[in-house]
């Protein structure tokens, strides 16, 4: 058992660190380190073009997109590698954030299903940051329940095999500002609810989109709303085959939950460092019993997800695919953060409330907990991920469905008698 | 990076865990519970005959003269087992103790016994009521004879050699506390079994009227070399819970697989399927602490201390956590005698106080964070 590198991984890291030294926009370190949660810091210039412009350095010299094949603008590199990769891009890593959906997801998905000539003419400008992509799955009347979805393509009435698509999506990260999206559909309202999907890809430019922007509870706007009213996708835009939808989402949602290593961060170091500096009686908070046990709880979660992390290090170091103690991560993590703003607040006493300049570390616990509900909900709320560790990890059958065999118009869509 | 075990580890941790099943079955287990001897002698003298009290006690000692790291596992695999067997107080505690502080002398004499299970040893600490501190501590030597009163103690009953915190020399709060190997079995020690939460691994009450006393370590350094061991056991028994906490989320789960109502099987229930999803995040978190504490047991680290007291308060945790629910998961059926569930429940609370409660563990921990974030600074 060690922590090193072997050798070829030090080597890795090594070529890695002299690259990002040489070549990472310094200029923006001080803001990036700053950075509030769920923010990126950056305000001196526009964050999306900061981030377009440092996607593109990367992909020049062979570093976005480490373990797609060189072919599709990726670097080819093994999962560890790039595990490294992160460590060693450290903060300038959020420059890469308006990339993570279509390099995480749509990626993936479009490299196991589209044809070879759509996948040499869209990944490339996708690792390179040059056109950005979104993913429309959630909607309205189906978030984790995603096959109840609505959004209806139907074949055009002229012959010509196009799709039109009528609906609504919502959740959509950064759909304001991408250039493509990867969108799934209804196609057989008359087969069971997980049996007439189809999926696509299209240019978010296709006439008869419109992207709102939803205002959130915490009062930013990082989603959109999209409507389509009689948006036309060519069939050649089609992934897998008609009626094959839930299962190309799949791979997508595969992919969600695939990210390794990332240590998700749970706020402890922060809350650690104000309870050295706040006072409870007089005294440093640290030193009082009860702050003490709850400290120490938040401390065993914050370690034990970072040594559950390593220990999927370990596995892609060894060639392995880690095992399934990855899924606590998010499950872990936001619920933890969220106690943890709330207890911070807790001992900032009354004055707890203000969420100003004058409010302890930027502010930093009064925006948890303004942001955590949205990360115990996004990418599979703990209700999705509990079943999955029970079904997936544990074994357990899956609830029995009472919409399962019913074609799809004829599954009730309101609670109301 | 490499935080897992070897193959090599992996496949001892598998011939522990076979024999385990064969030797250790729930009647070995409940035999304590139910009047019989308070510990399976065949069994701890089949697990001296596989190595595996040995394994970390060098060969000149009379062990196998592997690693903590093989030692962890062991303690896993007889977690998972609840094995009545005192490996903890000899091995864990009794043997640390002269490995980390015996002279050549103490170390020839004890641990090739203690390796080979022809004698059981133990740590006698505890006097009374409340958390421990060295204030507390009553027992004294004098002139090489020790009296006072230890309770509990575990494995006290059975144990031949005790390691006793008592106080000596001149000095004041904790270096007023030296350690001494006294005899069990000799002149001016009496014992008696005391009823406890869990008799599948029995404790005792201590008598010493002038019982003989011989220093381990130096005087007034009694505290220091006891914080140092127990922090080292602590990982060990971290990793006892960690094996009990599995085996019990396994025992819950199957139960759910097996147990139908209302015309289905319970595990299809979310109520019950995420019970068992939170045992497992719980279980896995515990792992990881605890693989961070066998990382820094046998590399010697700095960061020991905050180790030992992550895996030790995750453990701990998790273990009553799977304990308690798996009786939940279980329902009335889980209440009774006959299933094992209050075996797992029992052991679970029990080790959560072996070693100092969870409430001390916790306030070690950030002490010794607040430390390490000092020397950073």
């Amino acid at each position: 058992m060690d922590f090193e590198d072997t050798s070829e991984e030090a080597a890795f890291r090594a070529e890695a660190r002299a690259w990002i030294q040489a070549n990472a926009p310094k200029h923006l370190e001080a803001e990036l380190k700053r950075a509030g949660f769920a923010s990126s810091g950056i305000e001196s210039e526009d964050p999306l073009a900061a981030g377009k412009a440092w996607q593109k350095k990367k992909a020049e010299a062979g570093w976005a997109c480490l373990n797609w094949p060189k072919e599709y603008g990726g670097g080819a590199r093994s999962p560890i590698e790039r595990v490294i990769w992160g460590q060693e891009e450290g903060i300038y890593g959020a420059l890469s954030s308006p990339f993570i959906i279509g390099h995480g997801m749509c990626g993936p998905t479009v490299m196991a299903w589209a044809s070879e000539d759509h996948k040499r003419r869209l990944l490339p400008p996708l690792a390179s940051g040059e056109e950005i992509w979104c993913q429309l799955f959630s909607e309205p009347a189906g978030g984790s329940d995603l096959a109840g979805l609505r959004t209806s393509a139907v074949k055009a009435e002229d012959g010509s095999g196009d799709w039109i698509i009528n609906g609504q999506k919502i959740w959509t990260s950064g759909a304001q500002y991408s250039q493509w999206g990867l969108l799934i559909t209804r196609t057989n309202p008359d087969a069971p609810k997980h049996k007439g999907l189809t999926m696509f890809f299209l240019s978010m430019s296709t006439p008869g989109i419109e992207v709102r922007p939803i205002k959130q509870a915490n009062g930013q706007s990082g989603f959109n709303e999209v409507y389509f009213t009689d948006v036309r996708i060519p069939d050649d835009q089609r992934l897998g085959a008609v009626g094959q939808g839930w299962e190309v989402s799949l791979t997508t949602l595969m992919n969600e939950r695939l990210s390794i290593g990332s240590g998700m961060s749970t706020g402890f170091p922060e809350l650690f460092e104000f309870c050295l500096e706040a006072e409870v009686d007089g005294r440093p908070a640290v030193d009082d019993s009860a702050v003490r046990s709850r400290l120490a709880q938040f401390a065993v979660k914050q370690s034990g997800l970072k040594y559950t992390g390593m220990r999927a290090i370990t596995a892609l170091s060894k060639g392995e695919t880690p095992g399934p103690e990855n899924s606590i991560g998010k499950l872990v993590a936001g619920a933890t953060m969220q106690e943890l703003a709330m207890f911070a607040l807790d001992l900032q006493g009354q004055a707890g409330v203000v969420q100003d300049e004058s409010s302890p570390m930027n502010a930093r616990f009064q925006q948890i907990l303004m942001r955590s509900p949205a990360t115990r909900i996004e990418g599979g709320s703990d209700e999705i991920l509990r079943n999955i560790i029970g079904e997936r990890v544990l074994g357990l059958p899956g609830d029995i469905r009472v919409d399962k065999d019913v074609p799809f118009r004829d599954i009730p869509t309101s609670g109301r008698k | 990076m490499n935080l897992d075990f070897s193959d090599d580890q992996k496949q001892l941790q598998d011939q522990i865990r076979r024999f385990l099943s064969e030797k250790c079955t729930p009647a070995v287990v409940r035999s304590g519970l139910e009047g019989g001897e308070p510990f399976a002698r065949d069994l701890y003298r089949g697990l001296a005959e596989m190595g595996v009290l040995g394994v970390a006690i060098p060969e000149a000692y009379g062990g196998v003269g592997l690693s903590h790291l093989e030692l962890c596992l062991a303690a896993e695999e007889l977690g998972r087992a609840l094995a009545p067997v005192p490996v903890a107080s000899s091995i864990y505690l009794a043997a640390e103790f002269l490995l980390q502080a015996g002279t050549e002398a103490q170390k020839k004499a004890w641990l090739p016994r203690l390796a080979s299970g022809e004698i059981v040893g133990t740590f006698a600490l505890v006097e009374g009521q409340g958390r421990m501190t060295s204030d507390k501590v009553a027992a004294a030597v004098r002139e090489g004879r020790l009296t006072g009163a230890k309770s509990p103690v575990p494995d006290g009953d059975i144990a031949d050699l005790a390691i006793v915190a008592a106080r000596s020399g001149a000095g004041r709060g904790e270096m007023a506390i030296s350690l001494f190997l006294v005899d069990l079995n000799g002149p001016g020690a009496a014992r008696e079994t005391l009823t406890s939460i869990d008799p599948t691994r029995s404790q005792a009450r201590l008598v010493f009227d002038g019982a003989p006393a011989e220093r381990l370590g130096g005087e007034g350094e009694g505290w220091a070399i006891a914080s140092q061991v127990m922090d080292r056991a602590a990982i060990l028994m971290a990793f006892e819970q960690v094996g009990g906490a599995d085996r019990a989320l396994e025992m819950a789960r199957d139960y759910a697989l097996d147990r139908m109502a209302f015309g289905r099987q319970i595990g299809s229930f979310q109520a019950i399927k995420h019970m068992l999803a939170d045992m497992y995040v719980s279980a896995t978190l515990a792992r990881s602490n605890c693989y961070y504490g066998a990382w820094a047991l046998a590399s010697g680290s700095s960061e020991l201390p905050v180790a030992a007291a992550t895996a030790r308060v995750s453990a701990t945790q998790a273990f009553q956590h799977c304990a308690k629910n798996n009786i939940q998961v279980h329902g009335g059926m889980g209440f009774t005698w006959a299933f094992d569930c209050h075996l797992f429940y029992r052991r679970s609370n029990a080790l959560a106080l072996a070693l100092g409660s969870l409430s001390t563990w916790e306030d070690l921990l950030i002490e010794r964070l607040r430390g390490a974030n000092t020397q950073a600074a």
